[in-house]
């Protein structure tokens, strides 16, 4: 059986007049049924264009330059716009961090989701209805009826954002790619929704990938983490192993940065610096301006090579295992 | 036992709509006009002992910013007062000024706090020459001086803000905060804008200063990690008003109010160690709209150990163990 989804070597470079702007620089994820993938970066990684790369969603300037993405074996980069979308919201969704990139302010809740599903079943209204019911009843909101006859702007935040988690869910997708849905929320209501996304990927069996840059997020929910760095992925694998003993230095100061890893009061570790623009990257590793290991031999970019059971680093000075 | 360097009594916010023409109108001519209000804050009582900083915690629209903002002298309060060391932050009456220049505030999103249109350098001078803190002569050292304490080069005074990261832009409020000489440091969620990475850059700076200068802080956060990490004394806030308020170790260790055992448990932690990881639990129900909070104990309707008279009898904050209070029926008084 084939993973849910293989993405392999994927480009995406936007071409702009200040130069060339590789936001995703060649990058290699699996994910397989009912897993949750962390795709952790901080601002500008490049982590939400892969996600967009993915679901076939890069527009001009931008354009996905090479790779694979195959969904159960199926190549979707070669496809065209009208396959592409009969794919899209069927077997794959997307997420996103606010939800009325989703929704349209000016329909109702129930005619938005009776459109995503005729856009890819034939079905009577009672039947959409039937269904529509169901999905928002399981994503947690408590009055599915009253939702579908509501306009947007009468739900909450935390609302909205279940009812685009909903229409994701209408097709039993086989991959969910979610980008930050949780960060614009309130911490009560995040708490609620991780814990939803939870159930629903044991019980569907969707595999997701989460795209965040809070550690805890990813400590509390994905099985695997990759993590991005100026549009490469620096470390990835199984959550526990690179959670416990990072080998990334980036990783590693990222972890260090968060509070609570060491007593109230006492500096945190800091990564000096701040991430570099994507434009015109000098050669050799992004990280090496800020990292305290780096020497001549960091001029030349390290590959991403396997160190220990389904992990794999980029570096030429790895933090040694635990 | 020295007078708290900030004291807020039983401070009130309500904000209300403007009345529209017609409804004026209606009430000029006698009618029982309904004038919709939201209660911001509601009695909130608070000090601060001169070194200490008060980490204030809540979601969005339980009037944590608010609060900040009457302490800060940026807005003054509907009831009860602010006083910094004894004297009134704001004047009374019907126009009210800011009556000192002892406490100053760092906002949270360094984009909007910053003139676009002025050097960083005037931008820092300004509020200490108008005060007299130093002579237009001597700006330029003083300015450059302040800068080098936040961590920037002192050759930056002549560039403007666009020229920054959200990082250095939170280094350079930081700085003209500072540049004021205040008492007493306001800081409104000054990290939530910034990664992670960055994010530790500030507050190791914020530790550093306070040690150094030996800062009084408000700060204020969402983020339970980052209040934790900062603060010697934390306060919860629940829909305008004050739940929970203790030393920081006692409240996150055992936290009494079910609102912060409840907000303590739903946040995902970053967890290292796979025997650390539980299922975290996630509070039910929504926040409730501030316009129309529920009567009695505004968390009764989210609380799994509510009685009847929590819908009825707003519970009084009391004594609930050493330099503890709790606002809660079923929490017994100490």
């Amino acid at each position: 059986m084939s993973a849910a989804l293989e993405v392999r070597g994927l480009r995406t470079h936007f071409f702009t007049r200040d130069g060339v702007v590789r936001a995703v620089d060649g990058i290699d994820l699996t994910l397989e049924r009912s897993r949750v993938l962390g795709l952790v970066g901080e601002s500008g990684s490049g982590k939400t264009v892969a996600g967009l790369s993915i679901v076939g969603l890069i527009d001009a300037p931008g354009r996905v330059v090479a790779g694979s993405v195959r969904l159960d074996g199926r190549e979707l980069t070669d496809l065209g716009d009208d396959a592409l979308r009969r794919v899209r919201g069927r077997r794959i969704a997307m997420i996103f961090q606010d939800p009325m990139m989703t929704l349209n302010p000016v329909l109702r809740v129930g005619t938005q989701m009776l459109m995503a599903l005729r856009a890819h079943e034939l079905l009577s209204t009672g039947e959409a209805r039937r269904r529509s019911v169901a999905v928002l009843g399981r994503v947690g909101l408590p009055s599915p009826e009253q939702c579908l006859e509501a306009y947007p702007h009468q739900l909450s935040g935390g609302m909205r954002q279940r009812v685009a988690i909903a229409i994701a869910l209408l097709h039993r997708p086989d991959v969910i790619i979610a980008d930050e849905p949780t960060t614009a929320l309130d911490v009560s209501i995040q708490g609620q929704i991780l814990h939803e996304m939870q159930r629903l990927s044991a019980e569907t069996g969707v595999a997701l990938i989460w795209i965040t840059h809070d550690l805890a997020v990813v400590s509390s929910l994905a099985h695997d983490i990759a993590v991005m760095y100026a549009g490469r992925i620096v470390e990835q694998g199984p959550a526990d192993a690179v959670l416990a003993a990072p080998r990334h230095p980036y990783t590693g100061g990222l972890l260090g940065s968060v509070p609570g890893e060491v007593p109230p009061g006492s500096a945190l570790t800091q990564i000096p610096g701040s991430i570099p623009a994507l434009i015109d990257l000098p050669p050799g590793c992004a990280f090496r301006a800020r990292c305290t290991r780096a020497d001549q031999a960091c001029a030349e970019m390290p590959e991403i090579a396997a160190c220990g059971e389904d992990r794999a680093v980029r570096c030429f000075h790895p933090l040694e295992a635990a | 036992m020295n007078a708290p360097l900030l004291d807020l009594r039983s401070v009130s916010k309500r904000f209300r709509r403007p009345m529209s023409l017609g409804d004026r109108l209606a009430a000029k001519l006698g009618a029982a006009v309904e004038t919709r209000e939201v209660r911001a804050v509601e009695r909130v009582s608070l000090t601060i002992d001169r070194g200490e900083t008060l980490g204030l915690v809540g979601e969005s629209g339980c009037g944590k910013s608010t609060l900040g903002r009457i302490a800060a002298g940026i807005l003054p309060p509907s009831e009860g007062e602010a006083l910094l060391g004894g004297e009134r932050v704001m004047s009374a009456g019907a126009h009210p000024r800011k009556l000192t220049t002892r406490v100053q505030t760092v906002f949270q999103d360094p984009f909007a706090s910053l003139n676009p249109r002025r050097r960083i350098g005037d931008a820092i001078a300004e509020g200490p020459v108008a005060h007299g803190l130093v002579d237009r002569a001597g700006a330029r050292a003083y300015v450059a001086e302040w800068l080098g304490r936040v961590g920037l080069d002192p050759s930056y005074v002549g560039r403007y803000p666009h020229q920054f990261s959200g990082g250095q832009r939170q280094r350079i409020a930081v700085a003209r905060a500072l540049a004021m000489q205040p008492d007493l440091l306001i800081c409104d969620e000054p990290v939530a804008s910034l990664d992670v990475s960055i994010q530790a850059q500030v507050l190791n700076l914020f530790l550093e200063l306070r040690r150094a200068l030996n800062l009084t802080a408000l700060f204020i956060s969402h983020d339970l990690g980052v209040v934790r990490h900062v603060s010697d004394r934390v306060a919860i806030m629940y829909l305008g008003r004050l739940v929970e308020q203790g030393p920081t170790a006692a409240i996150y260790s055992a936290p009494k109010h079910p609102y912060t055992q409840a907000l303590l448990a739903s946040v995902p932690r970053l967890k290292r160690r796979r025997e650390q990881r539980h299922d975290f639990r996630p509070i039910a129900g929504e926040l409730p709209s501030p316009l129309a909070p529920p009567p009695g104990c505004h968390f009764h309707p989210r609380c799994p150990l509510a009685e009847p008279r929590c819908k009825t009898e707003v519970p009084p904050l009391r004594g609930a163990g050493p330099q503890r209070l709790a606002a809660c029926h079923l929490i017994p008084e100490v």
